[in-house]
């Protein structure tokens, strides 16, 4: 605790008082944990489920992952669907970035920080997911650059620890420094934060173009195989990331009842009008190429549309996200959208479900049936790979409310400070 | 303490440290008391690491940085864990490539008739797990007439060989250009001087990147802990080849090194009683392997990925 000389030398110049970022950090967490009962409902449930994860993948560890459903067939499931649907979100928050400091857009930059916020929840979901694959966790170490052999710069995963690391690092300073200036009723110093927004533009297309490199540098697997597939997953991360950010938005709005802007929110509804149209284009040419072409190269995309040898475990997710992305684009597409909530919020729903499967579990799974072998083994997640998946999703979202919350309490004070 | 506080009240309107001591200070400490302890009793089944893997195990150096001491008291450790887990007296070596020596394996798809035979040796020569029938070896019976592999069926259950039938086994192709070896993050696969490409299980992370990048399904992850009858242990176990893998490692076909480097033919070729299996020095020129490279007409499975196989199919 700073002693009393040491205060009276610094307070009386009343804009740089005694504070330091760790007692910001502290006000923040006693701030973001006040709320109404269904804030408390919220987090209490949100917690059971991480706890219920957080067993069930203790438990993997114990009896091995035998426990999942996952073979030496389809060796990846739904905790590596996941990971690479989150990278995708991650990075879709860059979707408010650009506007706000290359077009240098007012409106946006005033909430950018919750396209950061969100980056910063996603990749710590990212991570965990990439851990809970792992057959030996405590091995982790053999990974730390430096301490382990990091097989830097042939394999694709080192690049992926690299730049979804740094992802996290950079939006924990952008995030932090511009919350900690408001709070203290400073102007953000550009030199500290701009380069930092600018890497973080770069990186958030590195995160996703590295994750795409992980499946299409595969020779042996011919459904990932495709120059298309980095661009494909750009496009899709540039519809779900913002459509779960206007989904933010529509409950802020419910919810802390404050005046939040329209302007940010129609911005990304425009922005997401271009990117679905852009995605669904991809998937056509991605999905006429195996179509028309034929041949054995072809097996996973028609196993993954219409079943292979009478086995068809992932038509009905497949169709569904079709359909999903479709009744989406025409959503956003049409005037209502900028008009009535509930369109706008259906719309964000199917878009984001949508991309979950078709980057999820239709892009992973069919990538291994049929084996390179051509066996068909198919795959269905366990209940422990729900669990955990479920456990890891509570727990990010956990991660989002502490900090939407923290960073609504700073704007709060500033307005409020403002009013006196 | 009060003194600061009170200052920043006044001043600065710091709310730091002084939250109102009200019932919801109290039932947010106790919130998070609780949440802590349900979490420690929810990752309580991960005390089975502490558990089962000792401090010099979790901070055992990768193969390549191992001293011959280093060796001598790893394969000590593992030689008593196979007589603590499994109740057998295994005895751990770390047979070397032999200098100039690189393997190349021949399958003669005229003779393999599809009896599996191969598939059974490697399972009992490797330790592999019982429960599962696990082996190196897959057999695809081919329909004549097509070599799409799409024909092809592994789970085959009749008396062989069929009429309209032909059989082609597929292991690891020991390729010269390795997709699992680039892959791999942690450098825990690598290619030995004899073209051997061997895993270091005690390194494996588990990630299972390398199955996911090799295109012969050569590669086999331990989904649990391998169950093997006492009496059905082999107790001449190589290091970096069929000593017991640990849960949740990967592990992979490595021409039986621990009898090839000693000079002696791999499990799956000792097996097969058609002699349909090929297995030789590339280097020397009166070996089987160049013998047949040279008179028969030869191909490799998938050349046209590029992952260059040590690994070549004929037909008579």
């Amino acid at each position: 605790m700073s002693s009393t000389t040491d205060h009276e030398l610094l307070t009386p110049d009343a804009d740089r008082p005694v504070r330091s970022y760790p007692k910001f950090i502290w006000w923040g967490l006693g701030e973001s944990t006040n709320g109404s009962p269904l804030f408390y409902l919220w987090m209490f449930i949100l917690t059971a489920v991480a706890l219920v994860g957080a067993n069930a993948w203790a438990v993997q560890v114990a009896d091995g992952m035998i426990v999942t459903n996952m073979t030496d067939h389809v060796s990846w499931g739904l905790y590596i669907a996941n990971f690479t649907f989150m990278v995708g979100v991650a990075a879709g928050g860059v979707m408010m970035v650009i506007p706000a400091y290359l077009y240098r857009d007012k409106k946006m930059q005033d909430v950018v920080i919750v396209g950061e916020i969100l980056a910063i929840a996603a990749i710590v979901m990212c991570l965990l997911f990439v851990v809970v694959d792992l057959g030996r966790p405590e091995r982790f170490w053999h990974l730390i650059p430096g301490i382990g052999r990091f097989n830097w710069p042939m394999s694709m995963l080192t690049w992926d620890v690299i730049v979804l690391n740094v992802y996290l690092l950079l939006n924990l300073h952008i995030c932090g420094y511009l919350l900690y200036m408001r709070f203290l009723g400073r102007k953000p110093n550009k030199t500290w934060y701009l380069p930092f927004v600018l890497i973080s533009i770069f990186w958030a297309i590195s995160i996703h173009t590295v994750t795409a490199f992980l499946y299409c540098g595969l020779g042996g697997r011919p459904f990932w195989n495709t120059a298309l597939l980095a661009p494909r997953f750009l496009a899709s991360a540039f519809v779900a990331g913002p459509a779960l950010i206007l989904i933010i938005f529509i409950v802020l709005r419910n919810l802390v009842g404050r005046n939040i802007d329209e302007a940010p929110s129609h911005l990304l509804i425009k922005i997401v009008r271009v990117t679905i149209l852009i995605n669904l284009l991809m998937v056509i040419s991605e999905v006429f190429t195996e179509f028309y072409t034929g041949g054995a190269h072809t097996d996973s995309a028609r196993y993954l549309f219409l079943g292979l040898h009478g086995h068809n475990a992932l038509v009905p997710w497949i169709w569904t996200a079709v359909a999903f992305n479709v009744v989406a684009a025409v959503l956003f597409l049409s005037p209502w959208v900028f008009k009535r909530t509930s369109v706008l919020t259906i719309a964000c729903v199917l878009a984001f479900i949508g991309a979950w499967i078709e980057k999820g579990m239709g892009l992973i799974v069919p990538g291994f049936v049929p084996s390179t072998l051509h066996e068909i083994v198919e795959y269905t997640p366990s209940l422990t790979e729900w669990k955990v998946s479920a456990g890891i999703w509570a727990f990010g979202l956990m991660i989002l409310t502490v900090l939407l919350k923290l960073a609504i309490a700073v704007f709060r004070r500033q307005s409020e400070e403002s009013l006196q | 303490m009060t003194d600061t506080n009170d200052r920043d009240k006044k001043k600065i309107s710091l709310p730091i440290l002084q939250q109102p001591s009200t019932r919801r200070t109290a039932l947010k400490i106790a919130g998070v008391t609780l949440g802590l302890a349900a979490f420690g009793k929810a990752i309580s089944p991960l005390m089975v690491i502490p558990e089962n893997v000792s401090l010099s195990e979790f901070l055992q150096q990768h193969y390549k940085e191992l001293s011959e001491d280093d060796k001598k008291e790893i394969f000590a450790r593992l030689e008593s864990e196979a007589k603590e887990n499994y109740g057998a007296n295994v005895s751990i070596s770390d047979p070397k490539p032999i200098p100039g020596v690189k393997f190349g394996y021949a399958i003669n798809l005229s003779k393999c008739n599809g009896n599996g035979k191969c598939m059974e040796a490697c399972n009992q020569e490797n330790n592999h797990h019982r429960g599962v029938d696990q082996s190196y070896i897959r057999v695809l019976e081919m329909t004549k007439g097509s070599m799409d592999m799409e024909q092809g069926n592994t789970t085959y259950d009749h008396t062989v060989p069929q009429d309209d039938k032909y059989y082609m086994p597929v292991q690891c192709q020991q390729c010269d250009n390795p997709p699992c070896v680039t892959v791999c993050p942690v450098e825990a696969t690598w290619k030995e001087d004899d073209g051997i490409v061997v895993v270091d299980y005690n390194w494996c992370i588990g990630c299972r990147y390398c199955e996911a990048a090799c295109p012969y399904h050569a590669r086999r992850f331990n989904w649990e802990q391998p169950e093997i009858p006492a009496d059905e242990v082999n107790p001449n176990q190589g290091y970096l080849s069929n000593r017991i893998r640990p849960q949740g490692t990967m592990e992979k076909c490595h021409y039986c090194l621990h009898r090839t480097r000693e000079g002696r033919a791999p499990a799956c070729l000792e097996a097969c009683p058609t002699g349909a299996r090929v297995f030789g020095d590339l280097n020397d020129p009166d070996s089987d392997i160049n013998w047949v490279l040279k008179n028969k007409r030869v191909f490799v499975l998938k050349e046209e990925l590029g992952t260059r196989p040590s690994f070549f199919y004929f037909f008579d």
